[in-house]
């Protein structure tokens, strides 16, 4: 690593991180052609639309394994301060593209993104095992696997446009993906988006 | 049968309308419960007609044999013993697909042509589409469709479809030794049942009616019931069946809600990026390009 870079993702983290991510994919795809008729073709990401039915499950429970894996190294980093709640209510001028607050490893955002994302995975898993056959909705009655789908219909939904979100936000600040490839930031991106984050893992005062 | 491709009027998972031109005649199969005898004969019509044979089961107590419909018995007669009028009644009604004029096994169904509506009215599942997602079971308000254990595809009654298609009557009407099951078009088969109505009326049930009910649109398998007014006597025939709100809400109302905020949570980012612009830290290496946005700003 250069000297000039700052580590903010190992390598088991970002390999765990894209382990989910490419889960989501293949889950999304071939969920929303489940979901719309006019995209059903999307159940070619698994071959047939059989198979696709068949595989969407598996991937969902890797999906959920690996994601659990992240839960549990992270969550202690986006607990919610009053720090938190005030950026979230100056959201406006963070899309102006200015900071809010002193903000550490994770912002407001990102924080409620992460949140959102566990709710979401939580009751996918929860939903999607209800649904699965033919190995679980056989023994289960239909009220219950109506308001499986419907709910996993649904959380699918948010987690889809929260996705959005998340990537695109890594996409228009700078140097954000590099942090999940290379795993490294710049100081400047460093100090600018998360300095008191920058101040721990530097041991600068500025 | 999708041979027939020409008389379908509604498929699965199909945006679009289906081939509208043919008009053929809406038919019924009529189920006179009150002559009915539950000598089963049209549970073996159904078995040979259909090359489909349920494995022998056990005896639980009552005649219930098979005792549940599954993906090798698509009709089953139900037996119940209630009172009324301080008098046992046994209660016999030969169960299965109705045939719904609005299927929600059709409306649930993700996979397009895997359920089709046939301009006559016959609701049929196409098992090569089937992925045994089993969404029909779902949207059923009977509880009709069987996946299959053996290749996780949807069975159910068929009303004959490819008898139906070649101007015979189903396989369990031809059987049926007391006349208690008929075919005809639909509007033949609400006569015959208005008369048998009125002829049971007139012999004391005074609740006696047709079961055609238009919560979902009419069926196009119909009962005379002596007890109309509780079809739930008969082995739990829904009294008011529609599809249940949670499957509309599923399959209509958040179609359109998710593509707005899919969409919504896309362009969002679109117009952001190209109008805000990105976010960057100064130092990076791009001084080329914040120069020439510092002139800018200046200008």
């Amino acid at each position: 690593m250069k000297p000039q870079l700052i580590q903010r993702y190992s390598a088991p983290e970002r390999i765990n991180h894209w382990i989910v991510a490419v889960c989501f994919i293949l889950l999304a795809l071939s969920g929303l052609a489940f979901f719309y008729p006019a995209f059903f073709w999307l159940t070619g990401v698994f071959g047939t639309p059989q198979l696709a039915r068949i595989i969407h499950p598996f991937v969902g429970v890797l999906m959920f394994v690996a994601f659990a894996r992240q839960f549990f190294r992270y969550w202690h980093h986006n607990l919610l301060t009053r720090d938190d709640i005030q950026w979230m209510k100056s959201v406006k001028t963070v899309m102006q593209g200015h900071e809010v607050g002193d903000t550490g490893k994770y912002n407001g955002g990102q924080k409620g993104m992460f949140w959102m994302m566990c709710a979401c995975m939580l009751v996918l898993l929860v939903s999607g095992i209800i649904a699965w056959r033919p190995y679980f909705a056989i023994h289960l009655p239909i009220p219950l696997i109506r308001i499986a789908l419907l709910a996993h219909a649904c959380a699918a939904i948010a987690l889809i446009a929260s996705i959005i979100v998340h990537v695109y936000a890594a996409f228009w600040v700078k140097g954000t993906i590099r942090a999940m490839v290379e795993g490294v930031v710049t100081h400047g991106w460093a100090k600018k988006h998360h300095p008191r984050w920058y101040r721990e893992v530097t041991g600068k005062q500025k | 049968m999708a041979l027939q491709s020409l008389d379908i009027t509604r498929r699965s998972a199909s945006p679009t309308a289906s081939p509208q031109a043919r008009k053929t005649i809406e038919i019924a199969k009529l189920i006179d419960v009150s002559t009915c005898i539950g000598c089963k004969a049209c549970q073996v019509a159904c078995s040979e007609w259909n090359d489909i044979r349920e494995e022998v089961g056990h005896n639980i107590g009552v005649y219930d044999n098979p005792t549940d419909l599954s993906a090798d018995a698509w009709t089953v007669m139900r037996f119940a013993e209630e009172e009324s009028n301080g008098k046992l009644e046994w209660l016999i009604r030969k169960d299965g697909c109705m045939h719904c004029a609005d299927p929600g096994c059709l409306k649930a169904c993700p996979s397009p042509g895997a359920i089709i509506q046939y301009s006559n009215g016959i609701v049929d599942f196409h098992q090569e589409n089937c992925i045994g997602c089993g969404y029909c079971v779902s949207g059923c308000p009977f509880n009709v469709p069987r996946i299959s254990q053996k290749d996780n595809k949807a069975y159910k009654c068929t009303l004959c479809s490819d008898r139906v298609a070649v101007g015979q009557e189903p396989a369990c009407v031809k059987t049926c030794p007391t006349g208690a099951i008929q075919f005809g078009s639909k509007e033949d088969m609400k006569q015959v049942a208005a008369t048998r109505v009125t002829d049971l009326k007139q012999r004391g049930y005074d609740n006696a009616g047709l079961y055609d009910p238009q919560g979902v649109g009419g069926t196009h398998v119909m009962y005379v019931l002596h007890h109309a007014d509780k079809p739930e006597q008969y082995s739990g025939l829904p009294k008011d069946p529609a599809i249940s709100t949670t499957v509309q809400l599923w399959k209509g109302w958040l179609k359109p809600l998710a593509t707005i905020g899919i969409a919504a949570a896309g362009l969002f980012g679109f117009f952001h990026y190209i109008t805000v612009g990105p976010n960057r830290a100064d130092d990076e290496d791009d001084s080329a390009t914040n120069v020439g946005r510092n002139e800018e700003d200046k200008a």
